[in-house]
């Protein structure tokens, strides 16, 4: 292990570690830490200018508020219409393209490969028209389902680079044998390799639900009104409207930021291990 | 079939239709797997290019008719400051936010130890990158808040007077990418934990025989095993700079006075705000940023079709 395990130096070197662990972290998160306070404070606090001590009690009414006096839980639900479909969407094309692209050799397979990952990388702008026409031609604008369709073809690049890197790493001789056998290409498709793909297929869902959530260019593009909008661009909105009421801003940050954080607590195997997909292999 | 005296030549033009399917089906398959995922991608990126592309020769407010303009949105752009400001804060951005890469490796090796707890700290290490980057604008414009914010406090204890960092053109950019540098941070040192779990302990026991620590260690035999860790790290993080779009919409709306603009703004706002639907000019300020983003994606795609080829 580099660097020196910890255990083998000296104990005032461990001591001073173990003290620089908390302190370090807490410094890391200083701004979200900050933020976290300031949405637990009555207003009268920040009133009196009480900005960094603790609040003067525990003031829930801030989150009760957000709630009772703005859309923010119609943002919410929009955000969960908009991501879930296209987790499911996103993740079962490229289950499908990821698996041509790993098990068959054709002329353009490397081609269709390379193409997938660079549109992948390509910036949102170069997109925004051509997509926002054709959504209102299609009579998608201002709608979930417009704003879905988009992530899902958009994401599907990603996630069949994701599949198709995964796939190659399953045994080629389980889909051989079977071939042999005279094992239909879907049967084995839907038999033998989708059944192995299923931590694959985790790893992406959480990974693609974490983008679709955050997403905020697309969500301003294509939506426009607090029927349609998700969480970010709401949360844009609403702290036009929320000017110097901190304690507000903070809390509404707080919410819309809550599903990805839980998904990422509890699925953190799986995110971890689709983030860093790649970064061992040689 | 309709009964056991048929001859196989009949039987193969009985079940002509599956046969095609069968003695093709390998070179079909792929074609049906790919089709969905194809027909998506070619209408939502690949077109919507070509599309833009195209439109950067026109003027067009989004309704209308649209007026052939040749090459005279590039050439407007060439006399325009607001594009050049933003073209000179998207360098920054790429070239600052390329602290992320040896920040995340430092961070990294800290807490590549094992001690107890050190997975729920390598989590809450972790946490900005979770978290959306409107949130997180809004955490820091919150930090950098005149008067009250955090940042602004401890600059005012330090020098005596505070600094409002979003309304001063000369330091709104540095405190944009600082916002942004944070998530980057933390998404470069989760590689980076990824790849030191994986360097070969021989290696480095080896090395230690030989008299080799520290600074050398990290450069002469712990990073070169980290290879494909900092390729994705940089990967990402160029990615992230040229993509920076979120951040100034959230903190500053490109402010003040457009000091704050980034190409992928400055599009955004000719092409969609208030400030009119110049979706022409829009396209080309798109085409450059698309351009400059090209260099990198073919040098990514270059290595890694060169890494595919050798495996």
């Amino acid at each position: 292990m580099f660097p020196r395990p910890i255990e083998n130096t000296a104990p005032a070197t461990q001591a001073l570690y173990k003290l620089a662990l908390p302190v370090a972290l807490i410094l890391w998160l200083l701004p979200l830490l900050g933020v976290a306070m300031t949405s637990l404070k009555p207003s009268s606090d920040l009133a009196q200018g009480n900005y960094f001590g603790l609040p003067s009690y525990l003031a829930f009414s801030n989150y009760a508020d957000v709630f009772n006096n703005s859309p923010i839980g119609q943002y919410i639900l929009n955000s969960f219409k908009v991501t879930i479909p296209t987790v499911i969407g996103a993740v079962a094309i490229s289950c499908l393209s990821g698996f041509a692209l790993a098990v068959y050799r054709f002329r353009m397979n490397l081609v269709l490969f390379f193409l997938f990952v660079a549109g992948n990388f390509v910036p949102f702008q170069i997109l925004m028209v051509p997509v926002r026409d054709l959504t209102v031609s299609t009579g998608l604008y201002n709608t979930i389902s417009g704003l879905a369709l988009f992530h899902i073809a958009f994401q599907s690049g990603f996630c069949t680079l994701f599949m198709r890197n995964f796939i190659k790493g399953l045994p080629f001789e389980l889909i051989e044998s079977a071939r042999v056998e005279g094992v239909s290409e879907f049967r084995i498709f839907w038999y033998i390799v989708l059944p192995l793909m299923r931590p694959a297929i985790a790893a992406l869902s959480v990974l693609v639900f974490t983008f679709i959530w955050n997403d905020y260019f697309w969500a301003t593009v294509l939506t426009t009104s607090a029927e349609t909008q998700p969480v970010t661009a709401g949360l844009y909105s609403l702290n036009g409207q929320w000017i110097a009421q901190w304690q507000l801003v903070s809390a509404g940050s707080i919410i819309a930021a809550m599903p990805p954080v839980l998904m990422f607590f509890l699925m953190q195997k799986h995110f971890i291990a689709g983030l860093t997909l790649g970064a061992t292999k040689g | 079939m309709t009964g056991s005296a048929t001859t196989p030549a009949i039987a193969g033009t009985h079940s002509h239709g599956s046969g095609v399917w069968k003695r093709n089906q390998r070179a079909l398959a792929p074609w049906l797997f790919l089709a969905p995922g194809i027909f998506m991608f070619a209408l939502y990126v690949i077109y919507p290019i070509i599309a833009s592309m195209w439109l950067s020769f026109y003027d067009w407010d989004g309704l209308g008719a649209k007026t052939w303009l040749g090459l005279d949105n590039y050439a407007e752009l060439l006399d325009d400051d607001a594009f050049y400001t933003s073209l000179y804060n998207n360098i920054i951005w790429l070239v600052l936010y390329m602290l992320a890469v040896p920040a995340g490796l430092f961070i990294a090796l800290f807490l590549n130890q094992t001690v107890t707890g050190i997975r729920i700290y390598k989590s809450l290490f972790f946490f900005p990158f979770v978290i959306s980057q409107v949130v997180v604008g809004l955490i820091f414009a919150w930090f950098y808040a005149p008067n009250f914010g955090l940042f602004y406090k401890l600059i005012e204890w330090i020098t005596g007077t505070g600094i409002a960092v979003l309304a001063d053109d000369r330091y709104v950019t540095y405190g944009i990418i600082a916002a942004g540098l944070w998530p980057q941070i933390a998404y470069c040192m989760i590689l980076y934990l990824t790849g030191l779990n994986n360097v070969a302990p021989d290696q480095i026991e080896a090395a230690r025989l030989d008299g080799a620590k520290g600074y050398k260690m990290l450069w002469h035999v712990i990073l070169p095993q980290l290879r494909p860790a900092t390729f994705i790290a940089i990967v990402v993080t160029v990615i992230g700079a040229l993509r920076s779009f979120d951040l100034v919409s959230i903190m500053t709306d490109g402010g003040p006075y457009g000091s704050s603009r980034v190409l992928s703004f400055y599009m955004y706002e000719q092409a969609l705000s208030e400030y009119g639907f110049r979706m022409g000019y829009g396209a080309a300020i798109a085409v450059v940023l698309f351009a400059i983003m090209m260099i990198f994606i073919s040098f990514f795609i270059w290595k890694m079709v060169r890494d595919e080829r050798g495996m």
